[in-house]
């Protein structure tokens, strides 16, 4: 009973709260709705029996990018979006641009959809199958990590890294070499 | 069961409530330190050699008048510091302070002393301790003056440059006990080598504990890292535009935050409260001391060094603080692999 009604609590905050990351119109509001939807999903988590990923959740997202998100955002100092995203002459605006981005969207919710009808046992609680003690370990998650998805893993590190190099050169002004 | 529930509740409140008086303790030790440094009393009329002073400060605080600024942002505002000390006493909630007891027979089954025992509790206070950050920052943006949003923006820079430094320090120490449960990093410290010398990670880790004690200075914004108020820059920096009780949690947020960075550090480098002469049901007196011994660091270091310059502070947690964390790492965990193959 408290379970379930911890859940609907969580998920209800953590859908609210990213929809008012996009809702509403000051950029540090949508900062703070950003974080709250990540600590209510380290709940989520938490009541998957993954305190480990639920505490890498809060240091990562919340705790690193979205300090680095504020960052920006203060740095800009705009307390108001730009008034130029609803003006119907912005290059985002064009007709042909907007279709496009329509189509995307009915792509993302159609693969969503796809992909949440294919995960078999979705009824079967977490933990019931195989050692719940080891499943919630970090040990067996550093293991499988560097075993299993060894790939997905690296893949993923030189992504960032890419990112971040781009993001140098970027930055680099034109002057120094 | 309910008995041990009850108990159980009471270690939180007390923690609760020890945290309280850590924080208005340090207001006046820093005071008394700080004159003792500078040759004269300190806070003297109030009470017995000046010991109420803190109720005194908290009482003229109390008193004042509530400011706003006219442009600043009404709802951040007002969060800012609640954050900021929400942040700091959920910090403490997962350090232990004690050996499991019975209160003396009290309870059939030793009860552990500390708010909350979970095997992550490391990772735990590391991610409170990193929400920390958001307090100082809504702060000076909120306020809507110069002086505030320079003190916040330096306090983001500052405090993920030396979160890195610091919780890579920490992973050696992980390393060497194998545990992430700071109760168990603590226990695998108990006993001596050679008879005298005791098992505390502080011997074998001791480039990590100076890590770890300088950027402990930097996240909890003290000096001489005390960039977010640098006085004689940014008035007072973030807090500038605040007053009245708003102010006063600020203040007290980097008292209690500076307790939990010293408690952590006696769990995790200085084996916590195992130490000789003393049983093992006194063992908090140990970890009471140890603090203690840490916090004074913290002041003297306070009122001895200058403050550095900003563009230094970034230098050298970037180019030769988080470096020799990471080397620090790399030795420790290679060293791992060999004695435990």
């Amino acid at each position: 009973m408290l379970e379930t009604l911890t859940f609907w609590g969580l998920s209800g905050l953590a859908i609210l709260a990213s929809a008012l990351v996009i809702g509403q119109r000051n950029p540090m509001y949508s900062v703070m709705m950003l974080i709250a939807s990540f600590g209510a999903l380290a709940g989520l988590y938490i009541q998957l029996d993954a305190p480990f990923v639920a505490v890498a959740q809060i240091i990562i997202y919340a705790g690193a990018i979205m300090v680095l998100f504020l960052f920006v955002v203060m740095l800009l100092n705009a307390p108001q979006e730009d008034a130029a995203e609803w003006d119907r002459t912005h290059p985002l605006r064009q007709p042909g641009i907007m279709r496009f981005g329509g189509m995307l969207a009915v792509l993302l919710v159609l693969q969503l959809t796809w992909a949440l009808l294919r995960v078999n046992g979705i009824d079967v609680p977490v933990g019931a199958e195989g050692d719940s003690e080891a499943l919630g370990s970090v040990r067996t998650l550093g293991r499988i990590l560097f075993t299993e998805y060894v790939f997905a893993f690296e893949a993923t590190s030189i992504l960032i890294l890419v990112a971040m190099v781009g993001a140098v050169l970027l930055a680099r002004r034109e002057g120094d070499r | 069961m309910e008995l041990r529930f009850l108990v159980q509740l009471g270690i939180i409140g007390f923690t609760f409530f020890m945290l309280i008086n850590a924080s208005a303790l340090l207001v006046l030790a820093e005071r008394k330190i700080m004159g003792f440094m500078q040759q004269r009393y300190g806070p003297y009329l109030v009470g017995p050699h000046g010991l109420l002073q803190p109720l005194a400060d908290i009482l003229k605080l109390l008193m004042k008048e509530e400011l706003r600024p006219k442009g600043a942002d009404k709802w951040l505002f007002t969060l800012a510091p609640i954050l900021s000390v929400t942040a700091a006493f959920a910090a403490f909630a997962t350090v232990p302070w004690g050996a499991e007891t019975t209160f003396f027979g009290l309870l059939d089954e030793p009860v552990s002393l500390g708010a909350a025992d979970i095997n992550v509790g490391v990772l735990v206070i590391f991610a409170i301790t990193s929400m920390g950050v958001y307090g100082i920052v809504l702060a000076g943006w909120s306020s809507n003056s110069k002086y505030s949003l320079m003190g916040g923006l330096r306090a983001s820079a500052q405090m993920i440059s030396y979160e890195l430094s610091y919780a890579t320090a920490l992973a050696a120490v992980i390393l060497l006990a194998g545990s992430l449960s700071l109760r168990e990093v603590v226990d695998s410290q108990a006993g001596s080598w050679f008879g005298f010398l005791p098992q505390w990670y502080v011997f074998l880790q001791p480039i990590g504990f100076i890590i770890y004690m300088i950027a402990g200075v930097a996240e909890t914004n003290r000096a001489p890292f005390d960039f977010p108020e640098a006085e004689q820059e940014l008035v007072a920096g973030y807090n500038t535009e605040y007053s009245s009780v708003r102010f006063a949690l600020f203040p007290q947020a980097e008292y209690i935050n500076m307790t939990t960075m010293s408690a952590v550090a006696t769990d995790l480098y200085l084996g916590g409260w195992h130490g000789p002469f003393l049983p093992p049901e006194y063992g908090w007196i140990w970890f009471l001391i140890k603090i203690g011994a840490i916090l004074f660091a913290y002041i003297w270091v306070r009122w001895t060094l200058p403050r550095y310059r900003y563009d230094q502070l970034m230098q050298f947690g970037w180019k030769w603080l988080f470096p020799a964390a990471v080397i620090n790492l790399i030795v420790t965990a290679a060293l791992v692999l060999y004695f435990n193959a």
